[in-house]
């Protein structure tokens, strides 16, 4: 059964067609990752699909439920987690705090003036710290935490309320090398183990091609090619996207010539 | 037909020194995201000096414009001397300080200006030459009006050559939009920013010069223009010109017809133009998205609740409160409620600021609802205290959900813009609804009821009710309401990403707030037996303000030390001459010196003699 499908999905910016008819479905448990080169549209669709854009046409379904001209905090209600390219925390609260304002959050007690906040869902916090390997840190103030750290504590924060689906918009962007290839193993045994559907759009091809399920591949607004990993790899199309099909050469050597 | 053309020509007019105080006021701001208060003193001192100086060459044509320009001159200068002497060295804290510093300013300057053109309104000279009417249509105009006319466009035509065609000008504007780029690309900012003050004065200073013809000058000239200076940028777009430009013609034409119809709507259309402006275009006309923040500030440390030594003192400290009538005088016990009313009002203010990060220069028009609410209830539903004091938080709190609506739209300067609309708006209809609200005269014989009425009843009376209300925001705080008002401080983005409605959520902080304030408001009509349009007005704004920044706006207990420390100074200080100059003294050295506040001073001051840990590494 697909979690999400992607229908006809078009958005311009004045005269500039950013998406174009961009169609595509996630499986239930499956990893999928959106990549392109700069400008390509991912974080376009992205946005479409987590309810801060409202496309010019098409449509997203969850579960059979339509998602377009739904409220992004609704959208969340519904069961999808997301996480930032540039994280974004409560600087000001501690790593537990944060994890306690989504699950407070998602049971509805946020209107709640006479609890103290920081006493509620304190274990199922942990558990979710722990999770994301983050315990020790519980009781530091976030704005001290290494941007990794930080990654990590979004993750958490995102599987809070047991989404079905977690948009990760480049989830490893601003990580040292070593750190990207442990938060995407992280990532993928969370996720294999909670059963939940991921789509996330990524720079570095090594964390793609050693963790996605299925690629698609996105170029000037338009989806190019689908495929696994090896199928993307022998793409004629995608490489020459990526590394260019002598057009870019060609014209600079006739200049330079 | 020349009567309306008449009235457009005095619109221009005024159009056109509003524009010369606004647009100096909308170039300091762009460039060093200062608002500044201090630029109404500018103006005053513009026209002051060039009174001096043209009545003491009484030179003629020659004299009058000569005295106007080194008016400007001059007050450039004092511009240069408040920027690096004071601002340079508060450009990174919090828009707060720079605005209470600004505040400061003035309050100086002011005592400055009593001292040395004392008391007495001054009657400027007409300008040589220019002091005869034309008939345009039939109708005469004063041919200084028609000057003024051209000097607007004039001025306008100056800035926009030195910001398009001089390597300052286009430095300037390179630094309102990307102040950090500017920077990164070698540009000696500070001097950058000297420059822009100076300029952004020295106009405000030509501005009040060329009033001296048309109004007399006095000491209430500052505070007069800077409400409609505000609400100019703001309609233009902060740091647009040419939007300061277009919104003083707007709202100075609007004005000349619009007291045709209703003579007692002078004092609020600029503001009612405002609000709507910002409702359909919430960054002004000519304004950017992203330029209605100052500074980027440090993000405060996380919450921690009180040990449990912390909570003996307090609690100690409230049981010495509460008995104290039985060992002070009833005029200290008086000056306690005074102490207490303050607090609530600073408490609520630092929870809709601090907590929410929804900075309000108009939060005395909830404190003055609840009062005149009460008031009103006594005086003409002839009820009770209890029922009235019932009626007046729950009026502020309505008056909060109505203004709050609109605020919580906006954010940074544009949402502490409309909040003081808000407040601009209701004190008008406060002052001027005589039948109604007693106008100027206010309302009198707001006493408590007969049992209440001894000093010491009523002092018990204050304290449940202020004692409990700070209790209840402080509770708040804790509670996951105030932690998602903090979140949404924060990060609205992550808020909205965890589910929360964040604009209903501070919708509903704001009302809190408000009704809070109301509560504060009612104490305080009670214990004065009367209310005047001033417990609205700007300066009870502007007071709250101070006592949280005296406080120190990043800890919940700041807005009690500061509001105690006020109303102690204020009681202390008023009593002397220049109290005013004293004051201002007393903010700036504060801003400059703590700028974490009492609160954090204190905490400094324990750390530096060891009595406080260190929080764990």
């Amino acid at each position: 059964m697909n979690v999400l499908e992607v229908r006809g999905l078009t958005k311009s910016f004045g005269g500039l067609v950013a998406v174009e008819d961009v169609s595509f479905d996630l499986a239930a448990g499956e990893f999928l990752a959106l990549i392109g080169p700069n400008g390509a549209g991912k974080t376009t669709c992205f946005n479409m699909v987590n309810g801060y854009l409202r496309p010019d046409r098409g449509s997203v379904e969850l579960e059979g439920r339509e998602l377009i001209g739904i409220k992004p905090r609704r959208i969340v209600r519904m069961g999808v987690g997301r996480t930032f390219q540039i994280t974004r925390t409560f600087l000001s609260m501690t790593v537990l705090e944060n994890v306690q304002m989504a699950l407070i959050s998602h049971h509805r007690r946020m209107y709640d003036i006479f609890s103290r906040a920081t006493r509620l869902y304190r274990d199922e916090a942990m558990a979710l710290l722990e999770l994301v390997s983050m315990q020790e840190q519980a009781g530091r103030a976030c704005s001290e935490l290494a941007y990794g750290d930080l990654k990590r504590l979004e993750l958490a924060i995102a599987l809070a309320p047991d989404p079905a689906l977690l948009l990760m918009d480049e989830p490893t962007a601003g990580m040292a090398p070593s750190e990207r290839v442990a938060l995407m193993e992280l990532t993928a045994q969370i996720v294999a183990e909670r059963g939940v559907s991921v789509l996330f759009t990524e720079h570095d091809m090594d964390v793609v091609f050693a963790h996605a399920h299925r690629i698609l591949v996105l170029n000037r607004g338009a989806l190019i090619a689908e495929g696994t990993g090896d199928e993307i790899r022998e793409n004629a199309l995608v490489q020459e996207v990526y590394l260019g099909g002598g057009t870019v050469f060609a014209a600079a050597e006739a200049r330079d010539a | 037909m020349g009567f309306y053309v008449a009235q457009l020509l005095t619109g221009l007019a005024n159009a056109s020194s509003l524009f010369l105080i606004a647009c100096g006021l909308s170039i300091i701001f762009g460039v060093t995201r200062i608002v500044n208060f201090a630029h109404g003193s500018f103006y005053m001192v513009g026209a002051y000096l060039a009174y001096t100086i043209v009545t003491t060459l009484d030179g003629g044509i020659f004299g009058f414009w000569f005295g106007v320009v080194v008016a400007a001159v001059i007050v450039g200068l004092l511009g240069l001397l408040v920027e690096v002497t004071i601002l340079r060295r508060i450009y990174h804290a919090p828009e707060l300080f720079q605005l209470v510093a600004t505040f400061g300013v003035v309050l100086i300057i002011q005592d400055a200006a009593l001292a040395i053109w004392g008391a007495e309104d001054l009657l400027g000279p007409r300008a040589p030459g220019l002091d005869r009417a034309v008939r345009i249509m039939g109708e005469p105009i004063p041919e200084y009006d028609l000057a003024l006319i051209l000097i607007g466009p004039l001025v306008l035509a100056g800035i926009w050559l030195v910001f398009h065609r001089t390597r300052w000008g286009v430095l300037v504007r390179a630094a309102t939009q990307d102040r950090e780029m500017v920077g990164a690309l070698g540009v000696n900012q500070a001097w950058l920013f000297s420059a822009a003050f100076v300029l952004g004065a020295a106009l405000a200073g030509l501005g009040g010069a060329l009033q001296i013809p048309r109004e007399a000058v006095s000491l209430q000239m500052d505070l007069s223009v800077i409400g409609d200076a505000f609400v100019v940028v703001v309609i233009g777009g902060m740091g647009s010109v040419a939007g300061a430009f277009v919104a003083a013609v707007l709202i100075s034409v609007l004005n000349a017809f619009a007291i045709l119809i209703f003579p007692q709507i002078s004092i609020v259309l600029p503001f009612i133009v405002m609000a709507i402006v910002l409702i359909v275009r919430p960054y002004g006309l000519f304004g950017k998205e992203g330029s209605e923040h100052g500074a980027p500030s440090e993000p405060e440390q996380p919450l921690r609740l009180l040990s449990s030594r912390a909570t003996i003192v307090v609690m100690a400290l409230v049981f010495a409160l509460a008995a104290s009538p039985a060992v002070v005088s009833d005029f200290t016990t008086i000056l306690l409620v005074d102490v207490m009313v303050a607090t609530l009002f600073a408490v609520s203010l630092h929870f809709m600021m601090g907590l929410g990060g929804m900075v309000s220069f108009g939060h005395a028009a909830y404190f003055g609802v609840g009062a005149y609410a009460a008031a009103m209830a006594v005086k003409f539903a002839g009820l009770p205290m209890i029922p009235a004091m019932l009626i007046g938080p729950l009026g502020a709190a309505a008056a909060a959900l109505f203004f709050g609506w609109f605020c919580v739209r906006l954010s940074g300067v544009y949402l502490a813009m409309l909040t003081l609309a808000a407040a601009q708006i209701l004190w008008g209809v406060t002052f001027q609804w005589q039948d109604f609200t007693g106008g100027d005269d206010g309302i009198l014989g707001v006493w408590p009821a007969k049992w209440a009425s001894s000093d010491r009843v009523y002092f018990y009376i204050a304290f449940v009710l202020c004692v409990g209300g700070i209790w209840f925001l402080r509770r708040v705080a804790h509670s996951p309401f105030g932690y998602g008002l903090r979140g949404i401080r924060d990060s609205d983005v992550r808020a909205e990403a965890i589910g929360m409605d964040v604009k209903f959520h501070q919708w509903m902080g704001f009302a809190l707030a408000g009704g809070f304030a109301g509560l504060a408001g009612v104490v305080f009509a009670f214990s004065k037996g009367s209310v005047f349009p001033d417990v609205l007005g700007i300066g009870q704004s502007v007071d709250g303000l101070i006592m949280v920044l005296l406080g120190g706006i990043h800890a919940l207990a700041g807005p009690i030390f500061g509001a105690g420390v006020f109303v102690l100074i204020e009681d202390w200080v008023s009593r002397l001459d220049y109290w005013r100059f004293i004051f201002g003294a007393i903010i700036l050295v504060v801003v400059l010196l703590a700028p974490d506040g009492v609160a954090g001073g204190v905490d400094r001051l324990l750390r530096a003699v060891g009595l406080r840990r260190e929080e764990r590494a």
